[in-house]
């Protein structure tokens, strides 16, 4: 085990001038520096996306408002969701990704650094490209700037005729450049996990998190590929003149939500299996147990991996398949309900028997199992096609799929940052701002996404700019604005807890948790080559067994 | 409740049997979630930690294979259950035959306004839908092809049955049987562009004498005054004919609603506002004011000539 680490002479005291640490950062190919950045990437944008969210929420406060005119509605909603699904969560999940696994594994940096600094840049160039669209998109008289066509981008609407200007080229080129970076980054993982193990890491004995983001990338190179080919196939009949998916033409709408699925469904696999690592991480240490049933969690998630990939056209139910067609994906879908629900059981049992220990992150990680399990519910009714043909596109939809990734995924991230953030800055948070954010968060969660659900079954669809009197729709959407509020605020304790605790925070020491896995076994913020001594491992939790060499783990591994 | 787009108070078969399936699917759910919640609350609770557990670790349990293998055969089982109940659902509404007595209509969705064709009764009109009520005993119900004449639209009036979307260059079929009369609302439900928010739904269930006679009327052509007014004038002198059709006049546009019969019709602009000469007025006047990014241009008519156009329609019964 690498518990000392190797002094290096400080030669100059004086704090380096501003550019050499800026060059520092923007040249390194260090997974912890690259994880950080797209962990702070993600944030600038998460707050972005959130803007975003609240100008739709006022705009819908009350029936007939008027707070934005429809265009800018209607550019809000595509933002918001292209942003929150493309340059918040993915990148957030790859930056801990990033920064956690060569940790967790025991190596020294990612297999590819090079790559990883490039997946970066390219993922932040998407990123930026996507807002120079509010500058750069008014080229034509009338046609607006930002992209308005839904984050699903349905043809024909994208075509010429329907979306002429820049907007939609926007939206495409910068999905095709971050596209470039995540598969980049998902060869890097899978890469690092298969070659760059310290030595006794078996596969059987890598920590969950590294599992289920081997899962993960594999599930990115299978979903990203074929959005990048309709993105090509979209510029193409943009440019080129080609019909794809030109109806005009001949050419097939169908196929366009095909391609999308095919990915757009995986992709929520992508954000909520790193989740489910979170998860299931922080809960065996919160609980003081080893996680339940190690082996089947892994087998649960391969599982879910496989079948994530043959479900993509229960999004398509309304698109009048046929019966049979419908009847296979309620089949796949609701299939995908039964290792998500032994995962669920495992973590349970987990905390069974535990002690649990109720600091921030483990708030945050009971709360994920409280709204997954409703999520996971919600989509059981949404999974039986013919309850779907009343819900889809309604509020309903974005109630359920709101509670995936908020609910669960952002409550998992969250979790994650407490968890880690010792690890990361060498200082605790605030433990009080913790809690005060996990409440405010929880209470403006639940008010707006509880409430959601209604009147989605009261009949109103998504992405409406403004709604009629009369429906019952009017109190439950005041309801849902005011809960945007507390979710901001909450939003505003976080961001104040991590810069005050990065400036004033205590010092946390390597292992703050009395945790188990490897990278508490190293300096917080560990040195930039991780460990002095690679260590080697002979269980899954190996400082449990240097905690406890009466009981260690590997006597019945 | 009374609300007049909620899925839980359906008034046709469509309608009811998915209320019918979305209430089992609702009962095992909530089953599940009594079962699972009431586990994670008792071991939150009863886990807790305690001072006097003295720093001492809590015994280490790896798994447990007769656990996990419940906890997979149940759910599996459950699913089985729901699945074939959906799939019950799902033959019987997407199979149906369509008996002879059924009524006829295409559906063609426009940004941002809905146009109805009745193909063996020659009618054509637009935004509002009428269709017989449908007696159990003698069922009459309505068969409608859903087409698209730009983007993708979808058909919701979530009391008489499940969305189906309207995609161009893909039709797609729905069907109808509204047990009782009265007004259906709602509205599109697939994003179609800037104005997919004022694309509202309205379908008119009529007993079937009523039925009849709105077909006798909508088929007739336009009344035509023996002197043509000022207003019609002007309305055959500007564009408004490249886009309107009115029967039995020199009006035969395709782009936008038939307005042979526009007062037979309670509302205008796809349902967004009330339907009379006022409303008419401010519409043909400046359609942006109502509905910003609607394809109807405004025509930069005076307020005087405006006014004649809107008294002209007016005269559309």
């Amino acid at each position: 085990m690498s518990t000392e680490s190797i002094a290096i002479p400080i030669t100059d005291t004086a704090r380096p001038p501003f550019t050499a640490t800026l060059h520092e950062w923007i040249t390194t190919v260090d997974h912890k520096r690259l994880g950080l950045l797209y962990i702070f990437y993600s944030l600038v944008f998460l707050v972005i996306g959130g803007v975003e969210a609240g100008i739709m929420r006022i705009q819908l406060i009350r029936p007939h408002n008027d707070f934005v005119s429809p265009q800018v509605f209607n550019r809000m909603f595509t933002m918001h969701g292209t942003t929150m699904i493309f340059f918040v969560a993915m990148p957030m999940v790859f930056g801990f990704a990033n920064y956690l696994i060569p940790l967790m594994i025991g190596a020294r940096d990612m297999a590819f650094p090079r790559l990883n600094a490039f997946s970066f840049w390219m993922t932040a160039f998407g990123g930026l490209l996507l807002y120079f669209s509010f500058i750069g998109g008014d080229g034509l008289y009338g046609a607006g700037n930002a992209p308005d066509v839904g984050w699903f981008a349905y043809a024909p609407l994208t075509s010429q005729t329907f979306s002429p200007g820049h907007s939609t080229d926007f939206w495409t080129l910068s999905l095709l450049v971050s596209g470039i970076g995540s598969v980049g980054t998902a060869i890097n993982i899978i890469a690092t996990i298969v070659c760059m193990r310290c030595k006794g890491m078996t596969l059987g004995r890598m920590p969950l998190l590294a599992w289920l983001n081997i899962v993960m990338a594999g599930l990115v190179i299978l979903a990203v590929s074929p959005l990048t080919a309709a993105q090509v196939m979209l510029l193409v009949d943009r440019y080129l003149g080609g019909h794809f998916f030109d109806t005009q033409a001949g050419g097939s709408a169908v196929v366009w939500m095909h391609f999308f699925w095919v990915f757009g469904h995986p992709e929520v696999y992508v954000l909520v299996i790193p989740a489910f690592a979170f998860v299931s991480e922080i809960i065996p240490v919160f609980s003081r147990k080893a996680i339940f049933g190690y082996p089947i969690m892994v087998a649960a998630t391969v599982c879910i991996g496989f079948i994530s990939m043959s479900v993509w056209a229960h999004h398509m139910f309304t698109v009048g398949m046929t019966s049979a067609g419908n009847t296979f994906f309620v089949l796949s879908t609701m299939a995908i309900a039964v290792p998500t629900g032994i995962k669920i059981f495992n973590w349970l049992a987990t905390i069974w028997g535990g002690q649990i220990h109720f600091l921030t992150p483990m708030l945050f990680c009971i709360a994920f199992l409280f709204q997954f399990l409703i999520a996971g519910l919600t989509g059981v009714m949404l999974a039986a096609a013919p309850f779907d043909w009343q819900l889809a596109g309604s509020y309903f939809l974005v109630a359920h799929f709101h509670y995936v990734i908020v609910g669960g995924i952002l409550f998992a991230i969250f979790a994650a940052f407490y968890y880690w953030f010792p690890k990361m800055s060498g200082r605790m948070y605030d433990e009080r701002l913790g809690r005060l954010h996990f409440w405010l968060f929880l209470i403006g969660f639940h008010l707006t996404f509880d409430f959601m659900h209604i009147p989605g079954i009261l009949g109103m669809p998504r992405r409406i700019y403004t709604y009629e009197p009369g429906r019952g729709w009017e109190t439950l959407n005041f309801i849902v604005t005011i809960g945007v509020l507390f979710q901001a605020l909450g939003t505003l304790v976080f961001v104040g807890n991590l810069l005050w605790s990065y400036f004033r925070g205590k010092f946390a020491g390597r292992d703050p948790w009395d945790a188990w896995t490897l990278e508490w076994s190293t300096a917080s913020p560990p040195p930039a080559y991780n460990f002095a001594k690679i260590p080697e491992i002979r269980s899954r939790r190996p400082l449990w067994d240097l905690k406890h060499p009466e009981d260690p783990d590997w006597q019945y591994e | 409740m009374g609300l007049p787009t909620n899925i839980f108070a359906p008034a046709s078969t469509p309608a009811q049997s998915i209320f019918d399936l979305s209430i089992f699917v609702l009962e095992v759910t909530a089953a599940v979630f009594v079962v699972v919640f009431s586990l994670l609350v008792y071991a939150v609770v009863k886990y807790r930690r305690r001072p006097a557990t003295d720093g001492r670790e809590p015994a280490q349990v790896y798994g447990s294979s007769q656990l996990e293998l419940a906890w997979t055969v149940i759910p599996v089982l459950i699913v089985v259950i729901l699945f074939l109940a959906a799939a019950r659902v799902i033959a019987s509404i997407q199979n149906a035959p369509k008996p002879a007595s059924a009524i006829e209509v295409t559906v063609v969705g426009h940004q941002y306004w809905w146009e109805y064709r009745y193909p063996s009764l020659h009618v054509v009109t637009a935004n509002e839908l009428h269709i017989p009520v449908s007696d159990p005993a003698h069922p009459t119900p309505t068969f409608l092809t859903l087409l698209s004449a730009d983007t993708d639209h979808s058909f919701w009036v979530p009391r008489l049955a499940g969305k189906t979307d309207l995609i161009p260059n893909h039709p797609n079929s729905m069907w109808l049987d509204p047990h009782e009369t009265g007004l259906f609302l709602g509205q599109c439900a697939q994003y179609c562009g800037t104005q997919h928010a004022k694309m509202l739904l309205r379908v008119y269930v009529d007993s079937r004498e009523d039925f009849d006679r709105w077909i006798r009327e909508q088929s007739q052509p336009a009344h035509e005054a023996v002197t043509k007014s000022e207003g019609q004038r002007i309305f055959e002198t500007t564009s408004c004919v490249n886009c309107h059709t009115i029967a039995g006049t020199a009006a035969h546009g395709t782009y936008g609603p038939d307005l042979t019969h526009l007062m037979s019709r309670q509302t205008i602009a796809a349902g967004a506002i009330e339907n009379n000469r006022g409303t008419l007025l401010g519409w043909i006047f400046d359609p942006a004011v109502i509905k910003p990014g609607c394809t109807m241009p405004s025509m930069g008519l005076s307020t005087v000539q405006a006014a004649a156009v809107a008294g002209y329609l007016s005269t559309l019964q």
